[in-house]
């Protein structure tokens, strides 16, 4: 018996949104960066979802790209989280602030 | 020759404009020789054109000249125009003559001023004024020369702006006015309803036609303009800032607190007569206004040590005989005495004035004494003013002030006449008093610092010449010998009568006379006692009645009263409005908008943190609220 | 199979949950890959093996090893302190938000009518399936797909350059 669709749908919400709280409520960039993870995961998941209730493929095809994507993203990001350690000694999102009015 | 009649108040008026732009740079001898050659020439063609005037037949005695419509508005019209007038052309004869005296007399009195040329083109400004005041032919351009010579007294009083007392007069004469004007307006207003004209002639014969005798509108017309009339001429309520106004120089005095701006308000009775007849309401009004004023002015000159406060007081007692005899229908004489109160008034000031330029700026009379012998002229000079005023034959003031007294009586106002009568008793008293204390007696000054010492001849030739005006300038209006009264008759077309003249028995006429002069006589004998007989009876009087006297040396604490009840309350008012109001509710607006933003600008600023996460936040609300909208739709 | 897959949805919910509120990165790290090893069991439940098998390679395998690897060179020993900013209202208002997206999805999806779907090309596998995919369809985006990762490493290398360099 097949898992029915909603089931992926509501994993993935929850999932997104637990992405977003991290995102907003934490001060260590590495673990904001991780909650955005969490965020692209709970994606993927629609897509499989939906992917497998179609039965088409290209659902997978597009979680294929994004976890392409999603590597690339995460080696340029703790890149510059690395650079930005060096600059400012610090990567608390609290002291990156020199954007302030 | 009367095409010309606004040459008239156009000297003056370009005598101001050269003295007021160029005076500066020119020198004092030409400032005050285009000054009084301004004047000079306005009074010859007054003179030219009184001739040619005196040629027109009897029944055609009044010309109207119109330069240019000034207001056309709806139905509304008024025009610059002049009325040359038996009325008119005495007041202009007497505006631009005594003028002239007292423009070169200012010559030699304002020589060390600094402000000399401003004096003159002020003094220019003020005889425009007053000329276009007495020759206008409608109400509107009559108002205008009347708040003219309103501000030109403001400018004058207050000339020697650095001294507070001064400037202090200035406010109080232009304010005092201004109370009046309002009356005034509030008439002319009246008359324009009524009439729908504004135009002298127009008005005058359209009113006794169509408004009964003591008509409400008439009434209250006439009443409105007598208010102003008592702001100009120093009448009770309105007389408080004459006195003060002695701060100014003393032509200044002379020539409009004595002989022109204070006759204004006469003037303007005089003109108006044709409806003050048709409101004996208002007639009753002016005759015990004008008699309780002189009565009481003249018991305040009483108890003044200031020379010119003497005479400032005068002035208003004598107006207030003017305008009693307005009041009481006798129009002619009012403006006879006006004429007559002119030469000796002007004349006593002057003198006065050559007698404070003598003893170096000394005003006070208990400082002087005994001057007679450093300053004939002068002291001569003022004697005959002072005769004249007192009312003695054969000096001008005589035949004025009996005939005005002489009227009174007849016309029934036996206790009008009773009080009048006491009051020149008094006036009598008070001008010897004067005369007296200056310039008889012990010398109560320090010879050592003070060298009194006669009036230049630009100073002295005006007194000769007023003097002899003073003298014989009553002739024209001999009572009794028929025909002899020439004044009464040049003037009467442009008087209307309350009722005819009655005839009365020579012998009775002579024998009024006679009392009259008695009753001064008393007054002079009295003076004479007190100040040379025996000099220490005026203290023993004023120790008998203290109350009395404070009460009338305080000028009956009238000034005192008005800023108690009417200036105190108005600056209450004036600072609850700067508080109350502007501060709190205007300024609060003002600033409260701006705090507004200012708060507003607190709490938008936390839009821009500069972290990141805030930033996120807000994509988030953002994409909640689209996506719930979008859903729920 | 729903209970299994009640278990690994369980499994990803307090993963992904203890990645947000733990306190110290290193820990949240691991806890992420459990997370991702979970979802992996997701994926295999819907029949996307090879999904699942990527995602376990170059998720849990290669990404997580490089967050592992930044968190240690950063040396982030201490736990992190409380936050100042944002404060407790911004906190609440986020998870409000959170929760309220979740529910509008649940809430939609639920009375939502979905048409089935075709079937899938019988017979062949899923790699296979995904390759012909791969391939033919989705050929542009898969070689610009390897542009992108060449210009990823390039970057990453230059931005985590050492200046002393």
């Amino acid at each position: 018996m097949a898992v029915p669709l909603h089931y992926y749908l509501a994993l993935s919400v929850a999932l997104f949104a637990l992405g977003v709280i991290g995102v907003i409520i934490r001060r260590n960039a590495i673990v904001v960066f991780m909650s955005i993870e969490m965020m692209l995961n709970a994606v993927n998941v629609t897509f499989i979802g939906f992917a497998d209730y179609f039965k088409a493929v290209d659902g997978q095809m597009f979680v294929f790209f994004v976890l392409t994507v999603a590597a690339a993203e995460v080696a340029v990001g703790l890149a510059l989280i690395v650079a930005i350690y060096r600059n400012r000694g610090s990567i608390y999102v609290d002291d990156l602030n020199i954007l302030r009015w | 020759m009367m095409d010309y009649v606004w040459l008239i108040p156009l000297f003056p008026l370009i005598g101001f404009l050269i003295n007021g732009l160029l005076g500066k740079r020119l020198s004092k001898n030409v400032v005050g020789t285009i000054g009084s050659l301004a004047v000079g020439l306005s009074f010859l063609l007054t003179v030219a054109i009184f001739l040619e005037f005196l040629r027109l037949p009897e029944g055609s005695r009044a010309v109207e000249k119109t330069m240019f419509t000034w207001i056309s508005s709806g139905s509304f019209q008024a025009q610059a125009a002049f009325l040359i007038d038996p009325l008119s052309l005495v007041m202009l004869l007497v505006v631009s003559g005594v003028s002239t005296l007292i423009h070169i007399y200012s010559m030699g009195y304002m020589h060390d001023d600094p402000g000399f040329y401003r004096y003159f083109s002020y003094l220019n400004l003020f005889v425009f004024n007053m000329l276009l005041l007495v020759s206008a032919n409608n109400f509107l351009l009559m108002f205008v020369g009347w708040e003219g010579v309103g501000l030109c007294s403001y400018l004058l009083i207050g000339f020697w702006y650095e001294r507070r007392s001064a400037s202090d007069a200035g406010k109080k004469a232009f304010v005092v006015n201004r109370i009046g004007d309002f009356g005034f307006l509030l008439g002319i207003f009246i008359i324009f309803w009524s009439f729908g004209t504004l135009n002298f002639r127009e008005v005058f014969a359209a009113a006794a036609p169509h408004f009964a005798v003591g008509s409400v509108v008439i009434t209250a017309a006439t009443l409105c303009l007598f208010l102003g009339a008592t702001g100009k001429s120093a009448q009770i309520p309105l007389y408080v800032w004459l006195p003060d106004a002695m701060e100014g120089p003393t032509p200044v005095s002379a020539l409009i607190h004595a002989a022109t701006m204070v006759t204004a308000g006469v003037y303007m009775l005089a003109r108006c007569s044709a409806l003050f007849v048709l409101a004996p309401i208002s007639m009753t009004v002016v005759a015990v206004v004008g008699l309780l004023t002189a009565f009481f002015a003249a018991t305040m000159g009483m108890a003044q040590t200031d020379i010119k406060r003497v005479l400032a007081y005068s002035t208003v007692s004598q107006l207030g005989y003017m305008v009693m005899a307005c009041g009481v229908g006798a129009f002619v004489s009012g403006i006879f005495h006006l004429m007559t109160h002119a030469f000796f008034k002007a004349l006593l000031f002057l003198g006065s004035g050559s007698v404070i330029h003598g003893m170096h700026g000394q005003q006070d009379m208990r400082h002087m004494g005994g001057l007679r012998k450093y300053m004939p002229i002068t002291y001569w000079t003022f004697v005959v003013a002072t005769l004249a005023i007192s009312g003695i034959f054969p000096f001008a003031g005589f035949f004025s002030k009996d005939e005005i007294l002489f009227n009174t009586l007849v016309d029934g106002h036996v206790l009008y006449w009773g009080v009048a009568t006491v009051a020149a008793l008094i006036t009598a008293f008070y001008m010897f008093r004067a005369v007296f204390m200056t310039f008889h007696g012990k010398e109560r000054f320090d010879h050592h610092k003070v060298h009194p010492h006669e009036a230049p001849w630009t100073m002295a030739a005006p007194l000769i010449i007023l003097a002899v005006l003073s003298a014989v300038g009553g002739f024209v209006g001999f009572p009794i010998i028929e025909g002899a009264h020439k004044f009464k008759d040049f003037l009467a077309p442009s008087i209307a009568v309350l009722h005819p003249e009655g005839h009365h028995p020579m012998s009775f006429e002579i024998f009024m006379m006679a009392f009259s002069m008695a009753v001064a006589g008393v007054g002079i004998f009295i003076a004479y006692k007190c100040y040379i007989k025996n000099p220490g009876l005026p203290d023993r009087v004023v120790a008998k009645f203290p109350v009395v006297y404070e009460y009338i040396y305080h000028k009956y604490f009238v000034d005192e009263f008005y800023d108690a009840a009417v200036v105190e309350p108005v600056k209450e008012g004036s600072d609850f409005l700067w508080h109350g109001v502007d501060e709190t509710v205007v300024d609060g607006a003002v600033n409260g908008s701006a705090s507004t933003v200012v708060w507003l600008s607190a709490h938008l600023r936390k839009l821009e943190t500069g972290f990141v996460q805030s930033y996120a936040l807000a994509i988030l609300v953002g994409v909640v609220l689209i996506t719930g909208y979008l859903i729920g739709r | 199979m729903q209970i299994l897959f009640f278990i690994l949805a369980a499994l990803a919910l307090i993963s992904g949950g203890l990645v947000v509120f733990q306190r110290h990165p290193l820990r949240s790290a691991l806890w992420l890959i459990v997370n991702f090893f979970a979802i992996a069991g997701v994926y295999l439940l819907a029949h996307a093996e090879f999904i699942a098998a990527i995602q376990v390679i170059v998720y849990a395998g290669a990404i997580m090893v490089l967050f592992l690897f930044v968190i240690m060179l950063l040396n982030l020993r201490q736990p992190e302190e409380a936050p100042v900013i944002p404060h407790i209202g911004q906190k609440l208002l986020a998870a409000v938000l959170a929760g309220f997206t979740a529910l509008i999805m649940i809430y939609a999806y639920r009375h939502a009518s979905l048409p089935g779907g075709p079937e899938v090309i019988p017979g062949l596998g899923n790699t296979e399936s995904i390759a012909r995919s791969l391939f033919t369809n989705y050929l542009l985006p898969f070689e610009v797909t390897s542009v992108l990762l060449l210009v990823a490493i390039v970057g990453a290398v230059v931005l985590a350059k050492s200046k002393l360099k």
